[in-house]
């Protein structure tokens, strides 16, 4: 699979042998395929694939450390934004890139304004901006603040500025994630346009029917490998699924231990909502893994927040053993036995200036005092315990878990919550960013937590993942639960709920 | 799983950055010692802890909103408050049951600026800011700008704070001694200095962890609000009245000190005995200018490069670990 289809005219832009790694960890390698001016180009995969990562290098936010990138076949080197703009490469990510306190026509030639010896010369940059509306037909107030526009609209201009800079190549990463139907309509009809008028477009999406729908070529990524590139005439969005996933990755040594019939629910959520998640109703059982699937965004995280009282609900209930919690805070689920490993350990999990023990002993504080004072020899004994069990290597004491490895950090992390094991236990990303070998460390913990009778539920973007520790799936799109699957099930059943 | 790891290897570590300040201190000490013949005495030594007092309390107090990830800019409006209502409440129930009012009167109003920062969610350099312009002006109500003292019969009581009560140290000495001892502990050894570090170094992993960081950081300026009262009745101690005027600017030296020290401004890293060694080395500096007779016009610049140098030295040390991150 993966012939290269040929390019009938000079490839504006070529990519030989590209490759990233972090840690000598390989995120992309051996990326080679070449886009023609005007073309659109799909780039599609997983989560985790490396589809992003190559959108960042040729926007020059990160650097290639293997391969090429050649643009009129020249080797360029690309180690900043302003080279990719130099040789008209533009990046439109999620976050814009604009400044909202600002007005549109400021932001279009954000950096480059029209100018008389120093002096702003707006008048010059309003007609500069006429004619780029005109020749892409948009419609924007030039005098409007950024800050007051719907997002399909300050997109708009971030494509405006992108051309006022010269762009010849524009590469959007999920432009249409945040957009109502009508505003992504609209998207790919000017994306169609500008392509029309010369302009070489990658675009990269989820949502596979608009790609097939408006690109030429797509090309298939996984696991940081180029599995095809093809004329996007060629396939369906089954066939594309069936290329994302590929085969079965090698399964992970162990399985979760069966689960007895007579396992009492112990977590039951009816009807959580909030602006992120909508009428998600779930339930656990004592000793049961319970696996959450679905794409970014899709509220999976959320759903853990909303269980955990760190999130608001605006209606729904959820019940711990049988007995309901009312007003959830997050004082009151740890009470009641829940447990939270969060989707990020530097912003939401550790507090990486102070050292492993105190981050592992800050959960169960209360726990080991007299009169507000910390029993230190406790203390030194739960930490100890907690260290072996999860097994951290490294300095307990004496540096902050900040400077330790990522595998050993999401191990603090898993700690802090095991100096008394929780009745729930819910995880977010639980081998995000960490080694192979402290992966393999993790799953045992979890496969053996919920032997011991803990109820977990993991939450991963890397469906192997959930599908190697999960008695049970269920898959979220766009904040509701849409699917569930008992434990062995097909992976394409699940991308295919996930993503149509 | 593996036994072998479960002792981690309890190497100590000298860290540069843990005692490069008190060696920085030991320096100066060393110099003026060896250059000048009065430094050395037990009267210049008692002088300079006495001056050391008001700006340490502030300090003190500063150091754990700063540890905790907040500044409170209101401390030395809150220091003349609590001394005026304190020197007006030693009038009318003595000079023992003043100094307690006054306080708690430093409790109140630090609690009440750590609820409204807490509530507005404003960002606490400017929400102190703003609430000490309303404490001054409190300050000036009070009063109606006038000067209060103390009647003439309560006066040699109420100088205690400012007068040798142990082989020359002063009372003021003492007290402040006493709280930098108090709240270095609080912050080393209970559940509530835990908390403060972590909601400091971490607000949303301490508030995941189930710390109620609105809690800490209220707790935090209402301990400022008590060190700020104690400073001013030092000050007000000293001079046998108060005055709405009291105390303006202190909360900055204050703040210096604390960063001299080697408090992290990023909260969440320091401690009240590196703000104590701050203190004296901003003590001792003035001191030495005077004794060996330099233009202490360039004492200023002396003490503004020392302060850019341990902030630099802060978020260089920082980066640092940052990078060291695998």
């Amino acid at each position: 699979m993966g012939k290269p289809t040929t390019l009938t005219s000079t490839p504006v832009l070529a990519l030989d042998g590209v490759g990233k790694s972090y840690n000598g960890i390989s995120v992309l390698r051996g990326i080679s395929f070449e886009i023609a001016p005007g073309e659109i180009h799909g780039l599609l995969g997983e989560n985790g694939a490396g589809k992003s990562t190559l959108l960042k290098i040729l926007g020059g936010a990160i650097t290639a450390d293997a391969g090429a990138v050649l643009f009129d076949s020249v080797p360029t080197r690309l180690s900043s934004p302003r080279d990719s703009i130099a040789h008209g490469v533009s990046l439109i990510s999620q976050e814009l890139a604009l400044v909202p306190q600002r007005t549109v026509l400021e932001n279009v030639f954000l950096g480059g304004w029209a100018n008389a010896a120093g002096f702003a010369t707006p008048a010059a940059d309003r007609r500069r901006f006429d004619e780029l509306c005109a020749e892409v037909g948009f419609d924007l107030d030039p005098h409007a603040l950024v800050a007051s526009l719907p997002l399909g609209k300050a997109q708009q201009v971030e494509i405006l500025k992108a051309l006022a800079r010269g762009s010849r190549v524009l590469c959007l990463d999920e432009p249409t994630a945040a957009l109502a139907e009508a505003e992504t309509e609209h998207l790919l009809e000017v994306l169609r346009t500008l392509a029309a008028r010369g302009t070489t477009i990658v675009i990269v999406s989820h949502f596979l029917d608009e790609v097939l729908g408006i690109a030429d070529r797509i090309t298939v990524l996984r696991d940081g490998a180029q599995i095809a590139t093809e004329d996007a005439s060629a396939h369906t969005s089954d066939s594309l699924v069936r290329l994302m996933v590929g085969r079965e990755v090698a399964a992970l040594s162990r399985t979760p231990a069966p689960l007895p019939d007579s396992a009492p629910v112990v977590l039951k959520a009816e009807g959580l909502t909030n602006d992120r998640i909508l009428d998600v109703s779930l339930e656990v059982r004592r000793g049961e893994i319970l696996g959450l699937a679905g794409l970014v965004g899709s509220g999976r995280s959320e759903t853990l927040r909303a269980l955990f009282g760190a999130d608001r609900i605006t209606a729904g209930r959820v019940s711990v053993s049988g007995v309901p919690v009312r007003r959830a805070t997050i004082r009151r689920m740890i009470d009641r036995g829940l447990a939270l490993v969060p989707e990020s350990r530097k912003d939401e999990g550790l507090v990486l200036r102070r050292t492993t023990a105190e981050n592992i002993a800050l959960p169960s504080l209360g726990g080991r005092q007299i009169g507000g004072i910390v029993r230190q020899g406790a203390e030194a004994s739960a930490v100890d315990r907690v260290v072996a069990m999860v097994d951290v290597r490294g300095s307990v004491r004496h540096v902050p878990v900040g400077a330790l490895s990522g595998g050993n950090q999401q191990k603090a992390l898993f700690g802090k919550w095991l100096v008394t094991p929780p009745e729930v236990f819910l995880i977010d990303e639980p081998t995000r960013g960490v080694d192979i070998g402290a992966k393999v460390n993790i799953h045992n913990l979890i496969l053996d937590l919920a032997a011991a009778g803990t109820a977990v539920i993991v939450v991963s973007s890397e469906l192997e993942e959930v599908m190697a520790l999960s008695h049970r799936i269920l898959v979220l799109r766009a904040g509701r639960v849409v699917a569930e699957f008992p434990s062995p099930a097909d992976r394409e059943d699940i991308m295919s709920a996930a993503f149509l | 799983m593996t036994t072998d790891s479960a002792t981690p290897p309890r190497r100590r570590r000298v860290d540069f950055k843990d005692f490069g300040i008190l060696g920085g201190l030991l320096a100066i000490v060393v110099y003026l010692s060896l250059s000048t013949t009065t430094f050395l005495t037990s009267q210049n030594i008692v002088n300079l802890l006495d001056q050391a007092v008001v700006i340490g309390l502030l300090a003190v107090g500063a150091t754990l909103c700063i540890v905790s990830g907040v500044f409170d800019l209101s401390s030395s409006a809150t220091l003349a408050v609590s001394a005026i209502a304190g020197v007006f409440l030693t009038t009318q129930f003595g000079v023992v049951v003043g100094f307690i009012l006054a306080l708690a009167v430093g409790a109140i109003l630090g609690t009440i600026t750590g609820t409204m920062i807490v509530i507005t969610r404003v960002n606490s350099f400017i929400g102190s800011l703003a609430i000490s312009i309303i404490y001054r002006g409190v300050a000036i109500v009070l009063t109606g700008g006038a000067i209060l003292s103390v009647t003439s019969d309560q006066l040699d009581a109420f100088r205690v704070w400012a007068l040798p009560v142990l082989d020359g140290v002063s009372g003021g000495t003492i007290l402040f001694a006493v709280t930098a001892v108090v709240l270095g502990l609080v912050l080393w050894g209970t559940t509530f200095g835990r908390r403060v570090y972590a909601v400091g170094g971490n607000e949303e992993a301490a508030r995941l962890s189930g710390v109620r960081t609105p809690l800490i950081h209220i707790s935090v300026f209402a301990i400022n609000g008590v060190c700020a009262a104690a400073a001013g009745m030092v000050l007000a101690s000293r001079a046998g009245s108060a005055q709405p005027s009291m105390g303006i600017g202190m909360e900055l030296t204050a703040i210096a000190a604390v960063v001299i020290g080697g408090t992290s401004i990023l909260g969440g890293a320091g401690a009240v005995w590196r703000t104590v060694v701050g203190v004296i080395i901003l003590t001792v500096i003035g001191n030495g200018f005077n004794l060996l007779r330099w233009d202490t016009t360039y004492q200023q610049v002396v003490t503004g490069v020392l302060i850019l140098v341990a902030v630099a030295a802060d978020s260089w040390l920082s980066r640092r670990s940052r990078r060291s991150r695998g």
